[in-house]
Order: structure tokens, then sequence, then C-alpha cells
């Protein structure tokens, strides 16, 4: 017995080591840990590789800094005034931008929306990784002392990163998004389509779930759906790169991820997210026509003629069989041109917005503040729908009760100056053949079927006990 | 000089003896902690690096240093076990364990067969253990947990070239440590 036992003895200390270890993994497979749980050799382990990593990292970047901050300067002011530049053009664009802002905001109060904010972050460094190639979690320097939890978003300014999905007093475990384990729920901000973001074995990232009847093209941006309950809604995912036929009726859509999950170094882990209604009580009293107004472009003024040839001298956009629109009330301009233009909102939900192809839902049109509205509430409309700046889907006639229902302090001449870069070539009549119809031709007010007033169009006059107001 | 020598069981190499190295404690200790610990870090940094497997590398220095088998399945084993814990959620503990333990087993039994000391030798048994490393792997996760990862021939043979150069370099290193 004796000689048997020194004969295999290196053989049955490694079958000794193997079986504890398979019961080992036995037991976990059995028993997972518990959501927020950690094993305390984990806990054992990143506490003793952690202090290593966070002396290296905070060496790197003390030396980093002191080259690039104090000796490295080169391009500095050239950089500087490109981002001057830069930073000019963002004000215009945020002039822009905020017209469209509030207008999101009056709708998201008319349909008792919740607006999610993100309230507060904490920065934390990137500071490992798993070190190995089957999974791809990652490290950060900041744990429970800094109040970070599990499930909590993480996050950069160019978008998405993972969530937290362990804690430890003075780190943290992200899993980010291309990680197998992952998933995210996103909408397709084209399509309003909505899918869950899975990570692949090779760290690619693809939209599943979606129907293969679909169309989805490559360059459509990938924004948080909010479903998953863990990341803010709209916040940048990715964009699609490759769409092709997947498993069992649904697309395989890859994702590029925004975020450049392979070289992180800084993030932002959401710490508080709160939800509240959208506060409008600064934006002034609130129509439905004033929201059509605002989603509207108006076109550049174009000299009316009479019959004789000459040109009419009345303000605003002429609204059907010549009539100004300013000259007409509010309500019964935006009736005529939603009931006599193709291109109203409710008319270019129903058809869907020219060149782009895409379907569009019933309940789009039969929405009748307009598309934004429908894709907030998980209905999916039409590309040219949902952006306000689309020329396809606009209306002179419109345009006009536009300026005519604008509230005090709203001024049109703002409008048209900041939509017209986004409006292009399609703004004038000569580039669409749509909008070429669409300007103010007399015989656009007979009630035909083509033009015939949709349903829960605009209302014809403002609502006298309107709350908001 | 700690260096003992032992009798070869086999005629596998030229030499009737070969050596066996011992290590100070320090060395032994620090040594698998910094390896796990690079592992971990360089990747924030050099994308590619998870390709390279410096544990695994570690475990086969010490054991075939050492050539005894129950040391080298004993620190396979620990240096393994401590790869698993900085794996993710979904990485149950003792993978890699498994993994690392039967390589220092072999690597030990193989390194009391023939001469391990210079490149060429080193360049294969690197480039066989990495790739029996990464089946062992497979077959636990696929096995044993019923876990979905792919396995491709090309890229194991790739990771495995790079490690058995990167190998040479690092046992260059490590070869420092050894007492004699």
């Amino acid at each position: 017995m004796e000689t048997i036992l020194g004969r295999f003895r290196n053989l049955i200390v490694l079958a000794a080591i193997l079986f504890a270890q398979i019961v080992g993994l036995a037991v976990q497979v059995k028993r997972p840990a518990q959501q927020g749980d950690t094993r305390l050799i984990r806990v054992w382990a990143v506490g003793a590789i952690t202090p290593f990593e966070k002396g290296v990292v905070n060496t790197q970047k003390f030396f980093y800094n002191t080259w690039h901050n104090y000796i490295y300067l080169r391009g500095v002011r050239r950089e500087n005034r490109e981002l001057r530049a830069e930073l000019d053009r963002m004000k215009l664009e945020q002039v822009r931008l905020k017209e469209d802002a509030e207008m999101a905001r009056r709708i998201q109060s008319l349909l008792a929306f919740k607006e999610q904010h993100i309230d507060s972050t904490v920065a934390a460094q990137v500071i490992g990784t798993s070190g190995s190639d089957q999974s791809r979690v990652l490290y950060i320097d900041k744990g429970s002392k800094q109040g970070i939890k599990n499930d909590m978003a993480v996050i950069t300014p160019n978008g998405v990163v993972g969530k937290v999905v362990q804690v430890f007093p003075e780190s943290a475990q992200v899993l980010p998004i291309n990680d197998q384990l992952s998933g995210v729920g996103v909408t397709l901000t084209n399509t309003r389509l909505q899918g869950i973001l899975r990570g692949g074995p090779n760290g690619t990232t693809t939209v599943q779930y979606v129907m293969a009847d679909e169309r989805v093209v490559p360059g459509e941006e990938v924004i948080t759906s909010g479903g998953d309950r863990i990341f803010p809604k709209g916040l940048p995912v990715g964009k699609v790169v490759d769409v092709k036929p997947g498993r069992d009726l649904f697309l395989s859509i890859r994702v590029s991820p925004s975020s450049q999950l392979d070289r992180l170094e800084e993030v932002l882990v959401v710490t508080k997210v709160m939800e509240k209604p959208p506060d409008v009580h600064d934006l002034g009293p609130i129509r439905v026509s004033d929201i059509l107004a605002q989603r509207l472009p108006t076109l550049p003024d174009k000299p009316q003629v009479d019959a004789a040839g000459k040109p009419i001298t009345a303000q605003g956009t002429s609204g059907p069989q010549g009539t100004p629109a300013a000259g007409a009330s509010a309500s019964s301009a935006g009736t005529a041109a939603s009931g006599t233009r193709p291109g109203a909102p409710g008319a270019a939900s129903n058809r869907g917005a020219p060149g782009v192809g895409t379907t569009t839902r019933p309940a789009t049109a039969t929405n009748g503040l307009d598309a934004a509205g429908a894709a907030a509430i998980g209905t999916r409309t039409t590309t040219g729908a949902t952006k306000p700046a689309t020329a396809s889907s606009t209306s002179t006639g419109t345009a006009g009760a536009a300026a005519a229902v604008k509230k005090p302090g709203t001024t049109t001449p703002t409008d048209t100056e900041t939509q017209a870069p986004l409006n292009g070539a399609s703004a004038s009549p000569e580039a669409s053949p749509s909008r070429a119809s669409d300007t103010a031709e007399p015989k656009a007010a007979k009630p035909t079927e083509e033009n015939a007033p949709p349903r829960n169009s605009a209302p014809s006059k403002p609502p006298p006990d309107n709350p908001q107001r | 000089m700690t260096t003992r020598a032992m009798q070869f069981r086999g005629s596998l190499t030229s030499r009737e003896q070969v050596a066996v190295y011992e290590f100070a404690w320090p060395v032994v200790i620090l040594v698998p902690l910094a390896a796990v610990a690079i592992q971990a870090f360089l990747p924030v940094r050099v994308r590619f690096l998870p390709i390279l497997d410096l544990p695994m590398m570690v475990v086969i220095f010490f054991a075939v240093a050492r050539r005894n088998p129950i040391s080298g399945c004993i620190t396979g084993a620990i240096i393994g076990l401590l790869q698993d814990t900085l794996a993710g959620p979904a990485h149950p503990i003792g993978m890699y364990g498994i993994a690392d333990t039967i390589i220092g087993f072999a690597a030990s039994s193989l390194g009391v067969k023939i001469d391990v000391e210079n490149p060429g030798t080193r360049f294969l048994i690197t480039y066989i253990f990495f790739v029996a490393h990464q089946g062992i792997y497979f077959g636990v996760a696929h096995g044993l947990l019923r876990q979905s990862i792919q396995w491709s021939w090309s890229q194991v043979a790739l990771s495995a070239l790079a490690n058995a150069v990167v190998g040479i370099v690092v046992y260059g290193f490590l070869d420092r440590f050894k007492r004699r």
C-alpha cells in the first residue's frame, strides 16, 4: 500500500487538487452568488491587486500630465483657435437646438411624460481588466466608499460603457456592453426600432430581436431606450455598421460602440438618475397649434405676385388661394393648411417621408400632435417625420399659420434662420417635387381625396379651456 | 549554492543530471502576483495584450525550474485561482485554476525528462502548453459548465506563437531570480 502511494504520489496530489477545484466549480454553479454578494476570495484578490494598479496609474498620470501640461505645448495656440471657432459654431447650433428642446418639452408635458435626468455622476479611472480574453470586465478606482453601487450605469461623454456588476470598498467591476453577458435596451434613432444590444465572443456588439423585414441601414445611430432601467433614455450607444439576417427571422445588426471600449481611461458612473415631469413653467402658454407651428419650418419668403404680376406686400407666406395666412385666424389657417397640403403633419406621416422609404405606423398618423410624440411613446415613425427640420413634411400654408399664432417672444425669422441650414437644398421648391407642389397653388385648396384633412390633425381653434394656458 | 542535481530517469537529453533550482520566498510570492497584476493592468493601455498569458508563463517557469510535479501543480493551482478571482462574475473560480494545475504538473514532469534551458526548447514547450491550456479551459467551460465559448484554431495558434516568443524573454528575465 505504501509503495503504491509513494509511486503514484504525484498523480494522487494532482487528482486531489483537481477534484477540489471541480467541486468548487460545482458549488458555484449550483449556488451562484446572489445579486450584490461578492465571494470573499474575490474581495481579497482585488484588494491585493488594486493598490498596485492604482499606484501605476497615478504614476503614469503624473508623468503624462507633467509632460503635456508644462512641457509639450506644441500646437496649443492653433488648437485654441480651432476650438474658439468650434465654440462659435456650437453657439449657433445651440440656438436652433434650444427651440427644438422647448418644443419637445411642451409635447412631453402634454403627454404627461417624465424626463430622466442624470443628476449626479462620479468620475473614475479605469485601472485594470480581467486580463483574460474570455471576459471583458474592467476595474475602476472608485468603490462603495465613493457611493458606487451595483447596476449603476457607466458612461463617457461619447456614449455608454457598461454597468457596475461588483463593488469593492475601493474599486468596482464594470461589465462593458461588448461582454457576452451584457444586455442593453436600445433604440435605432431613425426607424425607432427597439432591440437588445449584446456583446459577442470577439468583443463585437450586435442588436438583436429586430424583425428581419425591417429596413435598417448602416450608419444609423443607436441610443439607449431606457427600458432596462439601468441606462437613462437617449444616451448614445453606437452606430450601425453592418446588417445581415440573423437567426429565427431576426436581423443581426452589428454596432460600432461610440465609446472606445478597448482604450478607456476615464469614465463616469451615474450615481443618481432623477425622473421628473418636464418643467414648462418658463416656456409660456402652449397650444397644439403652437407646437405645430414650431414643428414646421418656414420657407424663405418669396415675393408673391397677383394676377397682374404685381408683388403682394402682405407679411407672411400665403395661405391657400393666395390669401395671406397672417391675415386669417390661426385656427382657420391651420385647418386649411392641414387639409390642403400633402405635406401637412398628418399627411406626411401617412405617406412617409419622400426619399426615406421606411415604413410608417398608423398610430403616428392618427396622433394629432406630431411624429416625435408618437416616437416618444414607443411607436415607430418615418425618418423624415421625426426630424423637425426635414423639409418633406412642411407646408407653406401651415407655416403661414404658424407665423400667425406665434406666441410673444418667439419670432418666425429666428426659426427660419436657424432651421434653414438643415433644410438645405430641399427647402427650395425646385429641389423637391413634393415641395414644389406645396407652394401656394390655388388648386391645392380643393378638397380632393388625396389632400383631405387628416383625422386628428391640428385643432381648428385653440382650446378655450386648455389647462396649459 | 542551493542548486541541487536530480538524476535523470530517462535519456531524452545528453546530460546525465539536470539542475533543480530554488527561489527566495519573496520571489515565489511577488512574481506570480506581479504577473497577474500586469496581466490585469496592461490591457488598459495595450490593446492586444489579452492574448498573452503571463501567469501561465510563470507557472511553466517555476514548474520546469523546480522539476517537482507536486510543487508545480500547487503553484499552478494558486496562480490560476488568483487569475480566476479577477475575471468577471460569470467566470466561476476554478476554470483557470484547473488549467494551470494541469499545466504546472505537466511542465514539471517534462522538466524532469528533458533539458528546458535553451530558448528553442522553451519556445516549443510554451507553444504546446499554451495550446493545451486553452484546450483545457475550453473543455472545462464547454464540458463542465456548458458555457458557449467559441474555439478558433487560428486564434489559438497565433496567440500561442505570441506567447512562445514573449515567453523566451520572460524566462530570460526570471532566470535572474534563480538561486545559484
